[in-house]
């Protein structure tokens, strides 16, 4: 997170941290595990109304930002989601909620003021079964029939889809990429429920067989939505590494309170040298995840060019450190941190799953790899 | 960092120019008065790869270098003009190195004589002192090194043993310092010495500034395990130092150190040190990784982009690094000691960027031919890979104070403290 907050900004935060301390406590986390949506419906509804789903959305159309940077102010949330394991589809609704209010606010007026209030719920149907590469490449078909869009094709993993009544689904018509909204329940639509790490999270496959919407449905031009989707996947990065972040910093505070609490030979834990040092690490990790994390919300709200190597780099320093550090925190709680009794799993299972999704590590530094290549070649004499 | 008060008294009526018209005529001057640098120019660690002719032109071109960059109004831009400085802010040194990115600059005269050295004397200078070297460093005819370690101890900065008698109105300086870079073309030291055997070893140091080429001090240099022979070593016997040239109280040398080592840390990050953005972590970075790459011919293959990648991922993580560090001491919200952060971060880093290539040589970081372009001494940066991690602090002292001085954890029990000096226990000098 960042080092300094307007007063508007700290403000916003604290209410979201007062409120989910109070209503994402350990019990609730371990309660939802067994509830089908995974989060409360009122606690969604009081989370819209603090601010969360209207960040991205302009405020001509019933958003608003705190700070006029509503991605900046989102990753406060997403940073305090991180710190408590909190339930709820803060990602998916959010990008949908954005693209909405940007390009259809008034033939979706409904939908749009149903995730803005917070009883409507939609998801963001982007990414797709393996073996892709988690980020952009996409295999599923929308195609043009007469005044119709087909899809065909598979999207997983879809958060929250079963709670959702619409889709912003991303497919590929001919060599252009085009987005739509689909209605669940359009015939053709299958929502598979599918396992997941996380304890609150939900994910489905949804499965599209020919599956029938009117053009309208397209968001902005048929074949001309590759640039927009390319911008909704960095904030869905962006996202998951502010919660990743937020998971490392509580994660680590708790891991040190209780390296002063435990004894071992007479003495704290945290007076041995060897731990010490592997604190000293993590900590670092941490300040770099944060930088890295804060440097590229900047640049993607900012449309700087570099925006998208910083996110791929943030995403994958954060899937690799982000997970490295959790587990030495389970490590430095011994055998009680694998249980399920602990709170550190809630951390790890969250900053695993973040890691999966939108591109793991690897799946980034390929990435790096392809901008490095193409930027050296346009700039430097091949040598 | 910039001193207001001084920068009003040279230049009352002018306010501060704003950043961006400072970067126009910085990019316009730039490209009259400094060549282009070819890709690659600095890359390799401490690489052995010129004669003592080269490096001693080399020296005097970065002198020359120094002095256009002070006569065209661009030395010590964060310095008050008072001393030669420009009196501008540390947002106009950062759009100074992004338009020097891609053009010579003088390198060996940041570190150490412009960060930690003339930030120490800017800091604890008297005003004599200050002008006296500043605007000389600053017109690039003073080379500053710091007599800081000695072959006695070298993390435990603190426990030097060189020692400083009192003799009316001077000094005399006896002992020995190592791995001062250069200084066998340099022209002052910065000199920590102990003062006091009688108290505890925080207590009884005193910082001393002292020209090395003078009789009493010898300059040897060490070669390195790759041939280079750029650090040194002093051998000061019966030195006299004037009381005029000690900087900061007696006895009260240690006040003056943790700054120092503080300036030391910051190097990547200071406002006093000019280094083309992108380009402030020398030695093995992601850019030669990529030329690296290239040579190989096996850019192509999924598992040297991978490397690549993450070599980039690094070099990204530590540029946001030391930007949040910068901030946060800048702002308050950090303490000074966060700098060890950004010293392990990069550190580690380093070690890490210089395995890759070396990785990717493949056979070649074995056994190579002067033709194989950027491939060519991939083997012998491996070698000193460490010095990444031991140069400047090792990263064992920098993990000692993150988890000490930045996260509060118990310290490490030490038998030199509230122990006079002279009682501590010492190991055979090497």
């Amino acid at each position: 997170m960042q080092l300094s907050l307007s007063s508007d900004q700290e403000f916003f935060r604290d209410t979201t941290a007062k409120f989910l301390t109070e209503h994402a406590t350990p019990t609730d986390i371990r309660r939802l595990r067994d509830e089908p949506a995974g989060f409360d419906r009122p606690y969604w509804l009081q989370g819209a109304e603090l601010g969360w789903t209207s960040l991205l959305v302009a405020e001509e159309h019933g958003g608003g930002s705190i700070s006029g940077d509503g991605l900046a102010d989102l990753t406060l949330v997403a940073d305090e989601f991180g710190r408590h394991a909190a339930p709820g589809p803060l990602v998916p609704t959010s990008i949908v909620a954005g693209a909405l209010g940007a390009l259809a606010p008034d033939r979706y007026a409904d939908l749009l003021a149903g995730l803005l209030a917070g009883t409507s719920i939609a998801s963001w149907g982007h990414l797709e079964p393996r073996p892709n590469d988690g980020l952009d490449d996409l295999v599923l078909e929308i195609a043009t029939d007469g005044t119709d869009l087909v899809l065909r094709g598979t999207k997983r993993p879809v958060e929250s889809a079963a709670q959702a009544s619409h889709l912003l689904v991303s497919g590929r018509t001919g060599s252009g990429i085009t987005q739509v909204v689909v209605p669940t329940d359009t015939p053709g639509v299958t929502v598979r429920p599918m396992h997941t790490i996380d304890l609150t999270r939900r994910f489905s496959e949804v499965v599209l067989d020919d599956v029938r919407v009117p053009a309208a449905a397209a968001l902005g031009e048929i074949g001309g939505a590759g640039p927009r989707v390319a911008h909704q996947l960095l904030q869905a990065v962006v996202l998951a590494n502010a919660e990743t972040v937020g998971a490392m910093q509580f994660a680590l505070d708790m891991t040190l309170e209780w390296a002063f609490d435990r004894y071992s030979f007479g003495r704290p834990l945290a007076s041995y040298q060897e731990l010490k040092h592997r604190f000293a690490d993590m900590k670092t990790w941490l300040e770099a995840g944060h930088a890295l994390s804060d440097a590229a919300a900047a640049a993607v709200s900012a449309g700087d060019p570099e925006a998208t190597e910083l996110a791929s780099a943030a995403k994958a320093f954060l899937g690799q450190y982000g997970t490295e550090l959790l587990q030495d925190c389970v490590q430095m709680h011994g055998g009680i941190g694998l249980t399920f009794e602990h709170d550190i799993h809630f951390f790890l299972r969250r900053v695993a799953l973040d890691r999966t999704l939108h591109g793991t590590p690897a799946q980034h530094r390929a990435r790096l790899a392809s901008i490095a290549t193409a930027t050296a070649t346009a700039t430097e004499d091949p040598s | 960092m910039s001193d207001q008060a001084g920068h009003a008294g040279a230049n009352e009526d002018a306010a501060m120019e704003d950043v961006e018209s400072f970067r126009a005529r910085a990019r316009a001057w730039i490209g009259e008065n400094l060549a282009t640098a070819a890709a690659g120019s600095s890359a390799g660690v401490l690489r052995n790869n010129s004669t003592d002719e080269e490096e001693l032109a080399q020296v005097a071109h970065e002198r020359a270098l120094q002095r256009r960059l002070f006569d065209g109004g661009f030395a010590g831009i964060c310095f008050p003009r008072a001393y030669g400085g420009q009196g501008l802010s540390p947002a106009h040194q950062q759009a100074f190195n992004e338009e020097l990115t891609g053009h010579e600059f003088p390198v060996r005269i940041q570190a150490p004589t412009f960060s930690p050295c003339a930030a120490v004397i800017l800091d604890f200078g008297t005003e004599e002192q200050k002008r006296a070297h500043l605007p000389a460093i600053l017109r690039g005819d003073e080379l500053w090194m710091q007599f800081l370690s000695e072959p006695g101890g070298g993390s435990d900065v603190a426990g030097a043993q060189t020692s400083a008698v009192r003799d009316g109105d001077e000094w005399v300086l006896n002992g020995s310092k190592v791995w001062t870079t250069g200084a066998w073309w340099s022209d002052w030291g910065l000199c920590l010495a102990r003062t006091n055997w009688d108290v505890p070893k925080h207590r009884g140091l005193s910082v001393f500034m002292l020209p090395i080429h003078q009789p009493g001090v010898e300059v040897h240099r060490i070669e390195m395990l790759n041939g280079t022979k750029e650090f040194c070593q002093e051998f000061m016997t019966d030195v006299r130092v004037p009381d005029t040239d000690r900087i900061g109280a007696v006895d009260d040398g240690w006040t003056v150190g943790i700054r120092w080592m503080f300036h030391e840390r910051m190097l990547h990050n200071s406002p006093y040190v000019t280094i083309p953005a992108g380009d402030a972590h020398a030695g093995i970075g992601a850019s030669s990784v990529l030329r690296v790459a290239r040579q190989s011919g096996r850019l192509e293959d999924p598992w040297v982009r991978d490397l690549v990648g993450e070599a980039r991922m690094l070099h990204r993580a530590t540029e946001a690094l030391q930007q949040r560090l910068g901030d946060g001491m800048r702002s308050g919200a950090m303490s000074d000691q966060s700098a060890a952060i950004g010293r392990l971060f990069s550190g580690v880093v380093s070690t890490r960027t210089n395995t890759i290539a070396f990785e990717i040589a493949g056979g070649d970081g074995g056994t190579w031919t002067a033709d194989d372009g950027a491939i060519a001494d991939c083997g012998s940066d491996f070698l000193m890979r460490q010095v990444s991690t031991i140069g400047g602090g090792t990263t064992e002292m920098a993990r000692n104070v993150i988890s000490e001085r930045v996260l509060g954890m118990p310290r490490e029990r030490t038998l030199d403290r509230d122990v006079p000096f002279r009682d501590v226990p010492r190991g055979g000098q090497s």
